[in-house]
């Protein structure tokens, strides 16, 4: 083509609707193509979907005869909605967990509300005393009926096992991160070998090392409850990968902040507690809460020891001759609930961000 | 002026790996002495500096620092920290702090002062650096010449007896040396014992009650600032002063 005889053509418009469609997704040949297949694509999911989970569902009855049209049939859930929720936990001590929800959700709207006062104590309130309250409401003392872990299961089991996997995982990575980087060769072995050994097994073999191999080497009638094991085990597991997330932010720091914390005579622990850690966690916010979210969706597993969590009862319950057939709308519901949860922890993590953003 | 022997060293040496890096140094420095020390990059004054507060660890010799000799007793480092105020070529600002909590910091929980009185001192020493104005920013938000005097005050408000400068105006713009050096010039004639590792002749020759220049690791040469400048002895000394002048 010859430039001197090249027409020249009046800029294309990029503005309004026309201008942005044009620019955006009919820019040429093949994307706009793309953009018809896609658009395609969403009218033959879309309304199906739209039908299915709303405009043709059953809501209102209470066996699967009320179910008459065509669409999902939500009362599987809503009969089924206490053992989702809570598994076998006696009925009459329900309100047990309900309690314990109603302080964990006062707590943490609290914190989330800026500019309140004494947000300090109700922080060390919610690590400090709120577990004690935990333990003693839910399984039992203090003149309340014992209610053995075996009872417990549904969505209440996996908020226990993600809760005491996420919050206790955290610390012990630190620690394990920081023991790796010590300058005592022995400490720094220990650190390294205890966090490949758990970073090279799968959790599933985790969990099944904690239920079935973990009594054949303790004494005889010594037994540890099995949802303790398997806490133990998802809390290691979860700490290990949190450890090598913390030491990346370990890494990324100047050396100038560790030599300046020491001129101005920080100790080791109040450097890292002070300076080194604040500004490396910050780092790696976004990592660690990837973490927390594979955690939280990896404590389906324990299903294969015999708990039964949140998506473990919802398949149970769909094996209920009752109910057979409406695995579908079991796992729809499992997915959104899964997906509330896992999306509040981005949520939060992005807000964090924003908050401790002090510019570099 | 007194002379109370604020620092000594012994014979010093050290090597990193095969090099060399400080060989037999011998220095003595009084309170309320001005020392500069100058010489070509990789010269060992930078090394020389950190080792009075242990940033560096010397491999042999003696240093001494107000009668507290620097062993690998760590109660031995913690109190010579204590006493020796350090500023750095890069600033070494906290990011995630306010100024006056940067401020404030090292007094809290290294000195255990009260939290109110802590951040009273650190308003005290930010007015006397004069970015009071300045203390609730975060670093990232002040200029360079800013930050290095925010820095300054970050070291005084521990109320050392010997302050170190490592090249403090080497990473500022230029307009914004002066003011660095204006508060070092206050600093010095408020009578505190300062080691200063700089290539700004007119501060040395304004302040210095010695100048030390250095070269692959030695003393070459320490005079006052009139000698070193008129009558410098050594060859390596003249082409440096020839280089830089």
């Amino acid at each position: 083509m010859s430039a001197a005889n090249k027409e020249i053509r009046p800029p294309v418009i990029e503005l309004g609707v026309m201008g942005w469609l044009r620019k955006n997704l009919f820019s040429n040949w093949y994307n706009s193509l793309l953009t018809i297949f896609g658009l395609y694509l969403l009218y033959i999911l879309i309304p199906p979907l739209v039908n299915w989970i709303f405009l043709d569902a059953n809501f209102v009855g209470s066996t699967r005869d009320d179910c008459t049209n065509e669409g999902a049939c939500w009362i599987f859930i809503q009969q089924n909605i206490k053992l989702i929720f809570y598994g076998l936990y006696p009925t009459e001590e329900l309100w047990r967990i309900n309690f314990v929800y109603l302080i964990l959700l006062i707590s943490g709207v609290y914190l989330l509300i800026p500019n309140l006062k004494h947000k300090g104590w109700v922080g060390a309130f919610l690590l400090v005393i709120f577990p004690i309250i935990c333990v003693v409401m839910l399984s039992g003392g203090l003149g309340l009926e014992a209610v053995e872990t075996r009872l417990w299961g549904g969505l209440f089991l996996t908020l226990v096992i993600a809760g005491v996997g996420i919050v206790l995982s955290l610390p012990i990575g630190v620690m394990l991160a920081l023991g790796r980087r010590s300058k005592l060769p022995v400490v720094s072995l220990l650190c390294t070998i205890f966090i490949e050994i758990w970073r090279g097994v799968p959790l599933i073999t985790v969990l099944f090392m904690a239920s079935n191999m973990f009594p054949l080497f303790m004494p005889e009638g010594v037994n540890f409850d099995k949802l303790i094991r398997a806490l133990i085990g998802v809390m290691f597991f979860s700490a290990a990968y949190l450890a090598e997330v913390v030491r990346g932010g370990l890494q990324a720091m100047p050396k100038g902040q560790y030599e300046a914390s020491q001129a101005v005579g920080l100790t080791y622990w109040r450097m890292m507690a002070l300076v080194i850690l604040p500004q490396s966690l910050k780092m790696v916010i976004p990592a660690i809460i990837g973490s927390f979210i594979a955690i939280f969706k990896d404590t389906t597993l324990v299903l294969v020891i015999g708990l039964f969590d949140f998506l473990g009862i919802i398949q149970f319950v769909g094996t209920n001759p009752d109910w057979l057939g409406f695995s579908h709308e079991g796992y729809v519901f499992a997915a959104a609930v899964f997906w509330v949860f896992c999306y509040a922890m981005s949520w939060y993590s992005q807000r964090l961000e924003k908050k401790l953003d002090t510019g570099r | 002026m007194s002379s109370e022997l604020m620092i000594e060293m012994k014979n010093v040496h050290k090597w990193f790996g095969e090099l060399h890096v400080l060989n037999d140094i011998n220095l003595e420095i009084n309170k309320g002495e001005k020392i500069v020390i100058c010489g070509p990059s990789g010269s060992g004054k930078s090394t020389l500096i950190r080792c009075i507060n242990r940033l560096e660890e010397h491999q042999r010799g003696n240093i001494i620092v107000e009668g507290t000799e620097l062993t690998n007793d760590s109660r031995s480092i913690e109190r010579i920290r204590g006493e020796v105020g350090m500023v750095f070529q890069q600033f070494n600002l906290f990011p995630h702090l306010s100024i006056l909590d940067n401020c404030s910091l090292a007094p809290i929980w290294v000195r255990k002062l009260p939290k109110a009185e802590a951040k009273e001192k650190a308003m005290e020493y930010l007015k006397r650096v004069q970015i009071d104005d300045q203390a609730h920013k975060y670093p990232a938000q002040l200029s360079g010449g800013q930050q290095q005097r925010a820095a300054i005050a970050r070291a005084l408000c521990m109320e050392p007896r010997i302050m170190l400068f490592d090249e403090p105006t080497s990473a500022l713009d230029p307009e914004m040396i002066k003011e660095v050096l204006d508060v070092m010039v206050s600093l010095a004639q408020g009578g505190m014992t300062m080691i200063v590792v700089t290539h700004e002749m007119g501060f040395a020759k304004e302040v210095a009650d010695s100048i030390i220049f250095m070269d692959e690791g030695q003393i070459v040469e320490a005079k006052n600032p009139k000698d070193f400048f008129d009558n410098p002895e050594s060859e390596r000394t003249k082409t440096f002063l020839s280089q830089i002048l």
